[in-house]
């Protein structure tokens, strides 16, 4: 019997032994009498992974340090390390003073258990108008703001314009078009998408979209919140052409199960023709040393095109806030945490675009600083923008993500009808 | 230090204390404190803990609602636990079989033939390996276009070569590859070792008597072992029914749960949907299960066998 506990408990102790990390991190909030003021920050841009932040991030911090007097206790960690730690932080309520949050429906539970503090005095003092439209909404619950955002992305196709040319093609407009843009590739011999749906988000770019255009964006909206229901012919029909495209060989074998991170290999050694992704990706195509240069000078981007007979126009985006700031509620030195976050949004703002090639949530002055092409024009097409929708895992509440994900892996690999799709989000939006 | 004790023994042995001490219930008590609160506050109360949440909804942040029964009662119609318990019954089922090639292979090792010292490190090298090294291994192997089984497969004529772990049909069987063979080293050194425990007298007794390799084997050997036998079908069954390290990093439950087994599904349900009580549910589910199987392998391999060289 001893035996069989011994081997059994590990997968018990998983729960168990959690609870006992968090209590490491409370020291760090707790200090700050009088004098020396601490303040501990928890951010997730380490330096081995993402170099360029990590150095915007730790600049900031020394300049406020010099400049206030008040010592900052950094920890970094990865991203995926980063939001199980949140959640374990969270459950002893010893969150940092300062952390890294996401918008919608990752922000919601912490903000029902009270352990975010609401930002409105810090957006009111002039830092709210600096933000783009629309972009503190995302981190909005009932009224009050919860979190500052630092990052703002959109999504286009990016695409090697040299493989285009050798096969005769140009940026497609219409759906049509694409269509057979993929066709001619994959006739040729080239992959025409490139694509790791392993982490299932990926793939429900191509469909967010694909529901974008057809069934419009306000139509796609209220059905994710529940106001709609899923089981509309356009989200149907969306459906189905995900796994037309997956019929036509669109997407490079195996896509299923790579990461994304080897699924866009195949992008960026020029076997794959196409590659949907974030803004985040061009500081790749810009200023990342690793890549060689004249594969940067290949890429270009554009608009993911309009279905005909669909709802959508070209200018509406898949995209959002990234990731922001927030202060936590119990926090012994609220005050001074909520200057040092106002501090870092305004700072981040004016650094993040040429240092780190990361596009901030408050408004850039494009004219002023040195960009690359790439940049300037989807600086453009941001504010010509009609209107944004924020990916679908991050809008819906955490369980209904993680039916909308799975269900996405489904249909991608033909293994669920566009019915039970519509179905499965009927179902798990409405619980 | 040592003359010390040994003196307090023999003075105790004089005055028959020693026997009195031994016989003791609070000093048997006494030494025995230590590890029981130990393995009580690190094993047994987290498992009580784990019961108690699954009793509960709880998304970790807010606070917790008592639900009674009613997370067992949604985990006995759970159609994707169901699922994931079958995928880890298979992969118990595949590795208990796979002991027969170990112990077959450990036979060999054990009779003196040459090489044996080097072929025992080689097989156990796969054991040091971190399992996350060993799933990035893999999964550099079976990737789909470059992959070095694919290209294998191209170079000796098939055109057709399937991505292994994104099709729901091959996905088990290609992860459950990697599994056994990161723990086959462990088994054949644990039988090696117990069959190098078999008295030399008993086999040079039955080549005597004529037997074959075969005969010595399957008739003297292998049944002087059993107990070492049994223990390792426990330890493969139960290890195999909460296996969580491969399949989390290479396939994370696969194209949409075709690969899921019981621990990473539980992992999916607390750190991905937040749902601490329902993972708790499966969680302690998982355990019952575990104490099932071990029961019932150990009285379908109960004998009277009194002779044991392990």
């Amino acid at each position: 019997m001893a035996l069989v506990a011994a081997g059994c408990s590990n997968s018990s102790n998983g729960n168990g032994g959690g609870e006992a990390g968090g209590n490491t991190q409370a020291e760090g909030g707790k200090q700050g009498a009088n004098e020396a003021v601490t303040i501990s920050f928890m951010h997730l841009w380490p330096e081995g992974v993402s170099a360029a932040q990590s150095k915007v991030v730790s600049e900031i911090v020394k300049q406020y340090e010099d400049e206030s007097g008040v010592t900052i206790k950094m920890e970094v960690l990865d991203n995926e390390q980063y939001k199980n730690k949140l959640k374990v932080l969270s459950t002893s309520n010893s969150l940092p003073d300062v952390g890294v949050t996401w918008s919608a429906g990752f922000l919601q539970p912490y903000v029902e258990g009270k352990l975010f503090a609401p930002l409105d005095d810090v957006l009111g003092d002039g830092l709210g108008d600096q933000f783009v439209a629309g972009t503190t909404d995302a981190f909005a619950i009932e009224g009050s703001t919860y979190g500052l955002p630092l990052e703002f992305n959109i999504a286009p196709i990016y695409y090697n314009t040299e493989i285009f040319a050798n096969h005769n093609l140009t940026p497609p407009t219409t759906y049509e078009e694409l269509l057979n843009v993929v066709q001619t590739l994959a006739d040729q011999g080239v992959t025409p998408i490139a694509l790791g749906n392993k982490d299932r988000w990926t793939g429900s770019l191509w469909y967010m979209y694909l529901a974008d255009r057809i069934a419009g964006q306000e139509l796609f909206s209220k059905a994710l919140a529940g106001e709609e229901s899923y089981m509309q012919d356009s989200l149907l029909q969306a459906a189905g052409e995900v796994q037309h495209l997956v019929d036509l060989n669109a997407f490079n074998k195996g896509f299923n199960g790579l990461s994304n991170d080897e699924g866009k290999a195949d992008f960026y050694n020029e076997q794959a023709a196409m590659y949907l992704m974030g803004t985040w990706e061009l500081a790749n195509f810009t200023a990342n040393p690793d890549i060689p240069q004249e594969f940067k000078d290949k890429v270009g981007f554009f608009k993911f095109p309009v279905v005909s007979g669909g709802k959508g126009d070209s200018n509406s985006w898949v995209g959002g806030p990234g990731v922001g700031l927030f202060v936590a509620e119990n926090s012994p030195v609220k005050d001074e945490a909520k200057a040092f976050v106002k501090y870092f949004v305004e700072k981040w703002g004016e650094k993040s675009v040429t240092d780190a090639g990361v596009i901030p949530a408050t408004k850039v002055d494009t004219a002023s600083l040195e960009l690359p092409q790439l940049y300037a024009d989807l600086f453009n097409e941001m504010n010509q923008a009609s209107s944004i929708t924020l990916y679908a895992d991050v809008q819906l509440e955490a369980e209904a993500a993680e039916v909308h994900l799975n269900q996405i892996q489904a249909l991608f690999g033909k293994e669920t009808t566009p019915e039970q799709f519509s179905e499965a989000h009927e179902q798990a939006i409405n619980k | 230090m040592r003359v010390a004790w040994s003196g307090l023994f023999t003075w105790l042995e004089a005055t028959n204390d020693m026997n009195k001490m031994m016989s003791n219930k609070w000093i048997i008590t006494a030494y025995m404190m230590p590890a029981l609160l130990l393995l009580g506050a690190i094993v047994y109360v987290p498992i009580f803990l784990t019961a108690y949440y699954g009793l509960h909804k709880w998304n970790g942040i807010q606070a917790m609602e008592f639900l009674g029964l009613a997370n067992y009662k949604t985990l006995l119609g759970d159609r994707a636990f169901w699922s994931s318990a079958y995928h880890s019954l298979l992969l118990a089922v595949f590795s208990c079989l796979s002991l027969i090639g170990y112990l077959i292979i450990s036979l060999v090792l054990a009779s003196r033939i040459k090489g044996a010292q080097l072929l025992r490190k080689i097989y156990l090298i796969p054991m040091l390996l971190s399992s996350v090294a060993i799933a990035q291994l893999w999964l550099k192997i079976y990737h789909p276009s470059n992959g070095l089984l694919n290209v294998f497969l191209e170079r000796l004529g098939f055109a057709d070569t399937p991505a292994w772990l994104a099709e729901p049909s091959l996905v088990l069987g290609a992860i459950f590859v990697p599994i056994l063979w990161q723990y086959a080293g462990f088994y054949i050194l644990i039988y090696y070792a117990a069959l190098k425990g078999v008295p030399k007298e008993v086999e040079e007794a039955a080549t005597i008597d004529g037997a074959s390799a075969w005969q010595m084997a399957w008739r003297i050997k292998v049944p002087l072992i059993s107990e070492v036998l049994k223990v390792t079908v426990v330890l493969a069954a139960v290890g195999s029914l909460k296996y969580f390290d491969l399949i989390y990093v290479m396939t994370n439950g696969g194209p949409n749960g075709a690969s899921e087994v019981m621990a990473s599904y539980m992992y999916r349900i607390a750190f991905k949907s937040f749902d601490f009580g329902y993972a708790s549910a499966v969680s302690f589910f998982l355990l019952l299960i575990c104490l099932i199987v071990t029961w019932l392998i150990r009285r379908a391999t109960a004998s009277d066998d009194k002779i044991q060289y392990s």
